[in-house]
């Protein structure tokens, strides 16, 4: 099993290592509010980025939910939370899934990627890279989870062409309709992957 | 000044996006990633029902719930007289804004707000949601848009009495309001025409479904002072609207604006945040809220949906001598669809002698629409852009030639007023012939369609500060939320002005408390009109740079010369001195007269308007009805491209929402009023594998209103996309499809009965 971090430092890591602009994250909050809790916690450990985190959250927590208000990792989006969007896709054990429809929960002990974890330190991956040489975004809501299910594409070998790549990108929406440069990036990026 | 001669440097390239790292890597703070310390959850309760009376509502059991430190009913919020709005994008009024947000007596449609709680975690909050008692008396509701206008149909606003007919109405209806435009004489046109064609269209509503589902942060204090972080499309908006719906002086709220997950138009009213600001009044603590996505179906957005009759006659040689055009537009639970500009817009492209326009502006027990890119604009011209289809067919024109033959010019009075000045649609309508899609053999089973678009765009009042740093880099602040690329385009005409890379040049959106008032993002005029104001700030900061030079050098300020980011002296006989580029000026700027900036508000006028058409192959699928998009084209004038890119991604876009709207997308109600489709698996956008590649032409005839010719860019893109395919489906199959969506089991059906 992972090492156990406390609450506490779960927050350090966050805020630190995650260069967050906002404020800590939902434990400190929850941490008062205990008592008033109606359904138990349940402490589930994970690897997310590559550090050790174990977080108490009720049973009924996404995945999604649980990065982004027990871990503060606000990078991984919710569009929908019923798994139609895709713009809260991250990679569990280097497999891209929706993490609003996967159960933090059921998450015990497996490695999780969110877009906060994808670049080497300063250096981005390459499809983040390619995203902004080829401008594949406008408003940059999808765009989190755009670059993680386009990473996890290219590792699947499914960017041969342009027709593949596009049946295998129809899970995440753009409704700005960057999709031409969308595609561009990731053909890009899967010729110097 | 104006640049639209200048050989430039930076406008008209194409940087890298300044707000690129921060979205690729997670970093960008759009609003739900925002909390305060002590924070609570927010969350509405919604009508189950159509159309009902709240005969009682009973909190208590709620309340009671531990983790529970606020609940809130129509009785939190004060009566507000009704007030014709002009803050938002289109008329609204403030009292039916503050019923939107929260129903005092009655519900008008499914999913409309009655409650709200705020509880320390959101699954406390959906606990005591359930645990409110309200005892409805469910009335009769009326969706369809002529059945609400029919006599006998549930009424929704006893105190509706349709304006602008005379003698006024002495009992209610559904109708707000009858809008007429006329020009010319309509009966002598058609007496005159030599071939009359005649349509009935109707399109369903549409949701502009940003992906970013509405969401606030809001923080009211002991003293009165309110903070809200929001997503929307005009932070002075949200601060405007939720100052009056509470009755708190505006100094007293200051809003922060949010990344924003995109808007579309519909992200220019309020929802939340008035009811987030009470939640944390009545609760002492900050409160965050953000819509799911079924809450924003069933009560945000959408367009309106309408039904249409044309009817267009013409000469032989295809001059057109009459056109009219009947308009019935949904507007929702409360008056307000775009139907004003649905009547405006949909003959503007052409130059007509007799015109007779008439739009009503219904209610029905939908959700209040919202403005969703050029409103009312690609309704209308899904109806008019189809007939014109017809009309070539039975003249035997060519579909591009009969456009050529009435396209508006400079100097064409339009029915409902306006005369047209710097306008580029002939400049398009080249653009179209000379087109290697247009002029390509159409391959074997496929269909060609062409159809063309105008939106107005607008100015209106902005406000910009550009500041040299004391480094001699620079920063430009604006008022406008940025949801189209406009800080990479404002801080290139700023550093395009100031002579120096767009590298320098970092734009923010400043909060209210910062910046000058500036009217939301919307009517594509942030590039216009705030570019408009940073240019003219950036122009002003180059004059006190260089007097600043002259100061230094004590020689005339007329002796400087400002080029390349630097000051130099005009001529030999100004002196021999070495350049004071922006950094060397900054570090003396405590001796030459202090911190270096310059802030322009204006109320920007001249915006010019835009013109596209779009060209479009499809294929159809006989066994499934399934229509392929081939390929696509559009062609738009857009003045001057200050970053083409985003110009080009902005019109891609635009077609895209349009493709969504004339295929696949629509409201689907069940027999007792409610949505049936409100979320993404039922409610088909376009993803990528539907798209095909979108070609953007930009044709570039400047507008010499603006410093650099810009028009807006944003909204013309949806408007031609629908009747284009609709043509290129009547190309390949003989079938005039007159109701949108185009989905499979239409096609088919109509495939079918065509035998």
């Amino acid at each position: 099993m992972d090492e156990l971090i406390t609450r506490r430092e779960v927050m350090v890591v966050a805020a630190g290592g995650m260069a967050l602009s906002q404020a800590p994250a939902h434990g400190a909050d929850r941490a008062s509010d205990a008592s008033e809790k109606q359904t138990s916690d349940v402490p589930v450990s994970l690897r997310v980025n590559g550090r050790a985190l174990t977080l108490h959250v009720d049973q009924r927590t996404s995945l999604l939910d649980a990065l982004r208000e027990y871990a503060g990792l606000t990078g991984t989006k919710k569009g929908c939370d019923r798994g139609a969007c895709g713009a809260c896709t991250v990679h569990l054990d280097g497999r891209r899934v929706i993490s609003c429809l996967t159960l933090a929960s059921r998450c015990q002990g497996k490695d999780i990627t969110t877009i906060e974890g994808l670049a080497n330190g300063d250096q981005l991956h390459p499809v983040q890279a390619a995203f902004i040489e080829h401008d594949g975004l406008q408003c940059g809501y999808c765009t989190p989870g755009q670059i993680m299910s386009a990473a996890a594409l290219i590792k699947e070998g499914h960017a041969g062409s342009d027709p593949e790549i596009r049946e295998w990108m129809s899970g995440n929406i753009c409704r700005c309709g960057a999709y031409p440069n969308i595609i561009a990036a990731i053909r890009h990026a899967s010729r110097g992957a | 000044m104006n640049y639209i001669d200048f050989s430039l440097k930076v406008v008209g390239t194409r940087p890298i996006r300044p707000d690129g790292v921060d979205k690729v890597t997670g970093r960008a703070v759009f609003a739900a990633d925002t909390r305060a310390s002590g924070m609570l959850w927010g969350k509405i309760l919604r009508s189950p029902h159509a159309h009902a009376n709240i005969v009682s509502i009973d909190t208590t059991k709620a309340a009671a719930l531990k983790g529970v430190f606020a609940v809130v009913t129509g009785q939190d919020f004060p009566e507000i007289a009704s007030e014709e709005a002009f803050v938002g994008e289109g008329p609204m009024n403030f009292r039916d804004l503050s019923l939107n947000c929260m129903a005092r007596t009655k519900v008008l449609y499914e999913g409309h707000a009655l409650a709200a709680v705020a509880a320390s975690t959101q699954e406390i909050a959906d606990q005591a949601l359930a645990l409110i008692d309200v005892t409805y008396e469910v009335l009769p509701h009326v969706i369809d848009v002529e059945e609400a206008m029919a006599p006998g149909a549930p009424v929704l606003h006893a105190d509706m009495f349709t304006a602008g007919v005379t003698p006024k109405p002495e009992t209610a209806s559904n109708i707000s309001k009858v809008v007429t435009f006329k020009k010319g004489d309509i009966d002598a046109g058609f007496a005159e025409a030599e071939v009359i064609v005649e349509g009935r269209y109707t399109t369903q509503p549409v949701h502009q479904a940003y992906i970013e589902p509405h969401a606030c942060l809001a923080t009211y204090a002991p003293d009165g002072q309110v903070q809200i972080h929001s997503s929307s499309q005009g932070h002075f908006m949200i601060r405007a609207y939720v100052a009056k719906l509470l009755g708190m002086s505006i100094s007293n709220i200051r809003v922060n604006p949010a990344e924003i997950g995109g808007g579309f138009g519909g992200k220019t009213l309020v929802y939340l945040e008035p009811v987030a600001v009470t939640l944390s009044k009545k609760s002492g603590r900050s409160v965050k809220m953000q819509m799911t996505r079924e809450d924003v179906f069933r009560a945000s957005g959408p367009t309106s949906g309408a039904a249409m009759t044309v009817k267009i006659g013409a000469k032989k040689d295809g001059t057109i001598v009459a056109a009219q055009q009947v308009l019935k537009f949904q507007a929702g639970a409360f008056a307000g669809s775009p139907i004003g500009p649905g009547c405006m817009c949909g003959f503007a492209m052409y130059d007509l002698p007799n015109v007779d326009v008439v739009g009503y502006d219904v209610v029905s027990n939908r959700p209040k629409v919202a403005a969703y890119r050029a409103p009312g604009a690609p309704i209308t011209s899904f109806a008019v852009e189809s007939l014109m289809d017809e009309l070539a067919i039975k003249l035997g024109i060519d579909a591009l030639t009969l456009r050529e033959k009435n396209a508006a010019k400079n100097g064409t009075k339009t029915h409902y007023g306006p005369v047209h000045q710097n306008i580029g649609f002939t400049a398009v309508l080249d653009a179209v012939k000379a087109h290697p899609h247009w002029k390509s053999p159409l391959k074997e089973g496929h269909g060609r369609g062409l159809a063309t678009g105008f939106w107005f765009n607008i100015g209106g009042e902005s406000s910009a500060q550009v500041h040299v740093n004391e480094d001699g880099t620079v920063t430009a602040a604006t008022g406008s939320p940025d949801i189209g690329g406009s800080r990479a385009s404002i801080g290139m005409m700023v550093a395009e002005v100031l002579g120096v890379p767009a590298t320098t040049v970092r734009t923010i959106v400043a909060d209210t408390a910062s910046i000058g008032f500036t009217f939301l993002t919307g009517g594509s005029r942030v590039t216009f009109a705030t570019g408009m104001a940073a240019t003219q700030a950036a122009e002003k900061v180059v004059e006190d740079l260089k007097r600043r030079a002259a100061q230094t050098w004590d020689i005339p300020v007329d002796a400087v010369e400002w080029k390349d980011g630097a000051a130099y002296p005009a001529g030999s006989n100004a002196g021999a001195f070495e350049p004071l580029d922006l950094a060397a000026l900054a570090l003396k700027a405590g001796r030459t007269g202090g911190p270096i900036l310059a802030e322009v508000s204006i109320n920007a006028q001249g915006a010019g308007p835009g013109f596209g058409a779009h060209i479009c192959d499809v294929s159809v699928d006989k066994e499934t009805g399934h229509v392929k998009i081939e390929r696509y084209t559009a062609i738009q004038d857009v003045g001057k491209a200050i970053h083409p890119s985003y110009v080009e991604g902005q019109i891609q876009g635009g077609a895209a929402q349009g493709i969504g709207w004339a295929l696949s997308e629509e409201y689907i109600y069940n027999s007792k009023g409610l949505m049936e489709n409100a979320g993404f698996l039922d409610y088909r956008v376009p993803v990528a594998s539907d798209m095909p590649m979108i070609e953007a032409v930009l044709v570039e005839v400047p507008n010499p209103r603006h410093p650099f010719g810009a028009r807006g860019v944003g909204e013309v893109p949806i408007v031609p996309p629908m009747a284009a395919i609709a043509n290129a489906i009547r190309s390949a199959t003989g079938l005039r499809m007159p109701d949108l969506p185009m989905s499979p089991p239409k096609v088919r059906a109509a495939l079918d009965a065509a035998g």
